[in-house]
C-alpha cells in the first residue's frame, strides 16, 4: 500500500520526524478555513499515489486568496497519469539551506534493508550516480554509521545530531510500521539547523497490515477492488476489453502477455489463487460483470486438482442468473474435461485444449464486435 | 550464503543410505485442511512424511502419521531435518523459528502473505544456524518421480535431466508440463517463491545444480519485479556458468506500479521491468521464451548446439 504524502507525514510525525506546517483540504471550504491557521503564502500539493507530480503541474505556489480559488479548483480536478487527487495538502514554505535525499528501502536481492542517501535533494534517484547505498541488518542503525553518512553528505556539523536522530527514527518507522520504503525527497536543512521532510513516500507491506490496525484507515480500494479482495482475489483493472481470469499470478500475467501478443487488449487481471471451484469462478465472474467495457472473458486454469466440470457449472450458473452476458473462452487443464465440454454445449462458453486457441478465439470475437 | 548446501543429499540422501529416497519429512500444520490435503498427496507421490506438528494435538495421529506438540519431539522421534511449513502466514514466524531452533536444516515455507520482516528475520536466522529456507510463498520442491515437499500437482513433472526454477507456482507447472511433453524431464523443480524475499533466490538455486553431472540444462521462470533476473544474468557471466539456460518472464505487458498478484511482481520506473530483465539475459546469452510453449523449443535449439 502506497501512502499519500500527508499520510506518510503523519507517520513521520509519530516517529519524531518533523515536517513543515500543513493542512489537508478536500474542498475549497476546507482550504479557506485552513488559510486562517496557515496564512499566505504556501504550496498546494495534490495527494496522489503516482510519481511525477511536480512535472505534471500538480504542485503549485499560492500567494493570495485569488490564487487559492483558481489553483485549488484546478488541482482538485487535475488527473495525473489517470489518477485524480484524494485531497490537496496546503503546506508552508520554508527557508532551505541545503536539500538532500534520504530513503530506506527493501533491498530484495540482498534480502535486507538498505539506506540510500545523496547530497542532491529533489532529484530522481534512479538517474543520479551521486549516491551512497548502505546495507543494514534488521537490528538497526548505529550512531557511528549515521554520523558517517552525515559527513559524507556534507551536512553542516551543527545538524549532525539532528540527522542521526532522524535516520534512526526513519528506521524505527520501517520496522515499527513494516514499510518496504520510506523516502524523504527532499529532506531540507533549514536555517536553525533542524531538518524537515518536505515530501514523504511510504510503502507499507500489505501482508503485515493484520498487525497494524491503525494503518487500515489509509487503505483505499475502489468498490470493485474491495469486492475482489473480500473474495481473496488479486485484481487489477486494465484498459482493454478482454477480462483474464486464472489461478496463479504468474499464469494470469503470462496469459495477459499472450493476449497482448495476439493483438488483443486485456481489460482486467484476476487471480483467484489456489482453489478453482464453482463458487470461485462464479464470484470472479461477478466481479468482472461490473466492468461494462468487457466483451469477452478468457479463463486459463492449470493444476492437477482443478475439477473442470465444477468450473463449467459455475460458468453456467452465472449465465443462468444473468450475471454473465459476454462469451467465455476457456482453457482448463484438469480432471473431467470431457464432461465439462458436454456441460457447456449450447452455452456461450467454449472450452479449448490450448490457451493459444482460446486467446485467438477471444480476440477474433472482440474484433468482430466492432 | 554457503554454496556447500547439497539439496539432493538433504532431500534424498546417498545411494548407500538405508533411507535413500525415503528421508523423513515433518509437516508443520499437518492437521489443518491445507496441510492434511497435501500430506496425503505428498505421501502418495513417495515422500516419507514421518511426523506432523500441531500444538495441542500431540499424541494423536493423522492417517497413521504421529502428530506432536513441538518440533523438538517430532525431530527426536524421526531424526528428520526437513520441514514443510503449512501454517497460515501470521503463524509462520513462530513455526519457522521453532523449526530452526530444533535443528531443521531445510525449511520449505509454503504460506503466501508472510510479512517481509518475518521473512528477513527467518532468513537471517537460518543463515546463522547453517540452515536453508525455500520460499515463502512457494509451491515447494520436487524431485520428479521420487518425492516432493510442497503443493505442486504430480502430473506436469517427469524425471529427466533439466531443472526448473520458478518465481511462480502455476507457471512452474505449466512450463514443466510443456517440457515433459517435449521429452525434457526434470531432475529438480524448485519454486523460489513469489515474494520480494526468497530464502533461496535464483543465484542460490543455480549454485545447487551447477556441479551436477545429472543436470544438463536449466529453465528459469521469472516475472516482473525486483532484480533477481538481472542479478542472475550477472552471475551467469561472472561465474562462466556452462549449462544451457532458457528463461521465461511473465508480465511484459503489465502496467507499472501495479502489484500483479504476487507481492513481488511490481515495477517501479525501470526497476523490475521486463525490458531490463530481457536486456540483461541477452548479455548473458540466455534466450527468453515468449510463451510457456516456446520454452522446450528454445531448449532444443540450445541442446543441439
Amino acid at each position: 500500500m502506497r501512502l499519500l504524502e500527508y499520510q506518510g507525514k503523519e507517520l513521520f510525525n509519530q516517529f519524531g520526524i518533523k515536517t513543515p506546517k500543513s493542512m489537508l483540504a478536500q474542498n475549497i471550504e476546507d482550504a479557506r478555513a485552513a488559510v486562517q491557521n496557515l496564512g499566505y503564502p504556501f504550496v498546494l500539493k495534490s495527494q496522489l499515489t503516482v510519481g511525477g507530480r511536480g512535472k505534471a503541474g500538480a504542485i503549485q505556489k499560492c500567494k493570495d486568496s485569488d490564487e487559492l480559488e483558481t489553483k485549488f479548483a484546478e488541482l482538485l480536478n487535475k488527473e495525473v497519469k489517470g489518477e485524480l487527487p484524494r485531497g490537496i495538502l496546503l503546506e508552508k514554505m520554508v527557508e532551505i539551506v541545503k536539500e538532500i535525499y534520504l530513503s530506506i528501502f527493501l533491498n530484495r536481492s540482498k534480502r535486507c534493508f538498505s539506506i540510500i542517501a545523496s547530497s542532491e535533494g529533489g532529484v530522481d534517484i534512479e538517474q543520479t550516480d551521486n549516491k551512497l547505498i548502505l546495507d543494514i541488518t534488521i537490528d538497526g542503525i548505529s550512531e557511528e554509521l549515521a554520523y558517517e553518512i552525515a559527513t559524507k553528505l556534507g551536512i553542516p556539523k551543527d545538524s549532525h545530531e539532528n540527522f542521526k536522530s532522524l535516520l534512526i527514527n526513519l528506521f524505527r518507522l520501517i520496522v515499527g510500521k513494516e514499510a518496504e520504503l520510506a523516502e524523504i525527497n527532499p529532506l531540507a536543512i533549514i536555517s536553525d539547523g533542524s531538518l524537515l521532510a518536505l515530501d514523504a513516500k511510504v510503502i507499507i507491506d500489505d501482508n503485515a497490515l493484520f498487525r497494524h490496525k491503525d494503518l487500515l484507515k489509509y487503505l483505499y480500494l475502489t468498490d470493485l477492488e474491495k469486492q475482489a479482495s473480500d473474495n481473496g482475489f488479486s485484481f487489477v483493472e486494465l484498459d482493454g476489453n478482454i477480462a483474464i481470469i486464472g489461478n496463479g499470478a504468474g499464469l494470469v500475467m503470462s496469459t495477459l502477455d499472450m493476449v497482448t501478443d495476439a493483438n488483443g487488449t486485456a481489460g482486467s487481471f484476476l487471480d483467484f489463487g489456489g482453489r478453482a471451484t464453482s463458487e470461485t469462478i462464479y464470484e470472479a465472474i461477478k466481479v468482472i460483470s461490473r466492468l461494462p467495457k468487457i466483451q469477452a472473458i478468457l479463463v486459463n486454469l492449470f493444476g492437477g486438482i482443478v475439477r473442470t466440470d465444477l468450473v463449467a457449472l459455475g460458468i453456467l450458473e452465472a449465465y443462468k442468473n444473468n450475471i454473465l452476458r459476454v462469451p467465455v473462452f476457456a482453457r482448463i487443464s484438469g480432471a473431467q474435461s470431457e464432461k465439462a465440454k458436454e456441460l457447456l454445449q449450447g452455452s456461450e462458453a467454449r472450452l479449448f485444449d490450448t490457451v493459444e486457441e482460446a486467446i485467438n478465439a477471444a480476440v477474433l470475437k472482440v474484433k468482430s464486435d466492432r | 550464503m554457503s554454496t556447500q548446501f547439497d539439496i539432493f543429499k538433504v532431500l534424498i540422501g546417498n545411494g548407500t543410505d538405508a533411507d535413500y529416497e525415503k528421508k523423513p519429512v515433518i509437516i508443520q500444520g499437518i492437521t489443518g485442511s491445507f496441510g492434511s490435503t497435501h500430506t496425503r498427496l505428498m505421501r502418495s507421490y513417495g515422500t516419507n512424511v514421518a511426523a506432523g506438528v500441531t500444538p495441542g494435538k500431540g499424541g494423536s495421529h493423522f492417517e497413521s502419521i504421529p502428530v506432536f506438540d513441538s518440533m523438538n519431539e517430532a525431530i527426536e522421534s524421526t531424526g528428520s531435518n526437513i520441514s514443510g511449513i503449512f501454517v497460515p502466514a501470521p503463524f509462520f514466524y513462530n513455526a519457522a523459528k521453532e523449526a530452526l531452533d530444533s535443528g531443521i536444516k531445510l525449511l520449505v515455507a509454503i504460506p503466501e502473505h508472510v510479512p517481509i520482516i518475518d521473512s528477513i528475520k527467518i532468513f537471517e536466522y537460518a543463515e546463522k544456524k547453517g540452515a536453508r529456507m525455500i520460499g515463502p510463498n512457494t509451491p515447494g520442491v520436487i524431485i520428479p518421480d521420487t518425492m516432493k515437499v510442497g503443493i505442486m500437482p504430480a502430473q506436469p513433472f517427469k524425471k529427466g535431466n533439466t531443472v526448473v526454477f520458478s518465481r511462480s507456482g502455476t507457471l512452474m507447472y505449466e512450463v514443466s508440463f510443456h517440457l515433459s511433453n517435449s521429452g525434457y524431464g526434470q531432475r529438480l523443480g524448485l519454486g523460489i517463491g513469489g515474494d520480494p524475499i526468497n530464502g533461496t533466490n535464483l543465484i542460490d538455486s543455480f549454485d545447487l545444480i551447477r556441479e551436477r553431472d545429472d543436470v544438463d540444462s536449466v529453465v528459469v521462470v521469472g516475472e516482473i519485479g525486483g532484480d533477481a533476473e538481472e542479478m542472475l544474468a550477472d552471475y551467469l557471466i561472472r561465474t562462466n556458468f556452462s549449462k544451457p539456460v532458457v528463461a521465461y518472464i511473465a508480465g511484459r505487458s503489465a502496467p507499472k506500479e501495479k502489484r500483479m498478484g504476487h507481492a513481488g511482481a511490481i515495477v517501479y520506473g525501470n526497476y523490475g521491468s521486463a525490458d531490463s530483465k530481457i536486456n540483461n539475459y541477452s548479455k548473458a546469452n540466455v534466450p527468453v521464451a515468449k510463451s510457456p510453449r516456446e520454452v522446450p523449443l528454445l531448449l532444443r535449439t540450445l541442446l543441439r548446439k
